[in-house]
């Protein structure tokens, strides 16, 4: 599955754990925009903008390149490993209901034991 | 040791969900479709969200209606209905609380007396496959889950 060193993924999740930072991500899986335009969008002032969009270019989520006077900002690569963190999330909950489902199979077989 | 739980996305619209369980194909299914039984797995503590209430009317045709959460004012809920119920063996479902929901398929398979368990879930369109699991607009839920994920990965480490 994913390979992930834990100060990766402590990045990638304190990148996450901000509204406006996944309300950024949204806007440029929509499409690549400024800093500029997601200030004005997200009601912030340039330099708070640029703070959001560089905690989520440390932990991967977006590249920025700098085009004469304005800084674009389009999703990176992670959105891959993003990916693959959900569908490992979503294997804990199986594996969780299912470890829960062995136990009432246990029980089950028990009592047709017991049944005769 | 739990068997494994494996998870495979096979398409644009598609997830499989496998598991080995250690008991026929009859007692797994019972498992499955006895509102008590499946309130006693379908929603582990360790998810956070206890399952309120559990209403399955399990034949061809038949609805169902799961709610969750800590009490009536703050709980959601999972509904749709049985396309398909041949027990032992298969079980189809429709997810109709929203118009991503997926079509559920659950076979048992009998392999040496145990059960080789597969879900499939088909989504309409490969955005509702994503929007269903948050992988890009981030619902709440899954960046709780994901950050349960980070803590457990963290202690390991």
């Amino acid at each position: 599955m994913v390979q992930c060193s834990p100060a990766h993924l402590d990045a990638s999740f304190s990148a996450l754990s901000d509204a406006t930072r996944r309300g950024v991500l949204e806007q440029l899986g929509r499409s690549d925009a400024s800093i500029t335009e997601l200030a004005d969008k997200f009601h912030m002032t340039l330099t708070g903008m640029k703070k959001h969009v560089g905690v989520l270019e440390h932990a991967g989520f977006v590249t920025t390149e700098k085009i004469g006077r304005v800084r674009r900002c389009r999703l990176g690569r992670r959105r891959l490993e993003q990916e693959a963190a959900w569908i490992e999330t979503y294997r804990q909950l199986w594996a969780a209901r299912f470890d829960a489902l062995d136990q009432v199979v246990e029980n089950l077989k028990l009592r047709e034991q017991t049944d005769g | 040791m739990a068997n494994p739980t494996r998870i495979e996305r096979t398409s644009d619209r598609e997830l499989v969900v496998t598991r080995t369980f250690d008991g026929p194909p009859r007692i797994v299914f019972e498992a499955w479709t006895t509102p008590e039984l499946m309130k006693q797995w379908w929603a582990p503590r360790s998810i956070g969200v206890p399952l309120l209430s559990c209403e399955m009317d399990v034949r061809t045709g038949g609805g169902y209606r799961l709610a969750f959460g800590q009490d009536e004012a703050s709980a959601f809920a999972f509904y749709g209905k049985y396309l398909e119920v041949t027990p032992p063996s298969r079980l189809v479902w429709t997810n109709e609380e929203d118009e991503d929901g997926a079509v559920t398929t659950v076979t048992f398979e009998e392999r040496d007396g145990k059960t080789f368990l597969t879900v499939h879930e088909l989504y309409p369109s490969e955005a509702a496959l994503e929007a269903g699991h948050g992988a890009e607009e981030g619902l709440p839920e899954q960046f709780e889950q994901l950050d349960e994920l980070l803590a457990r990965l963290t202690e390991k480490a």
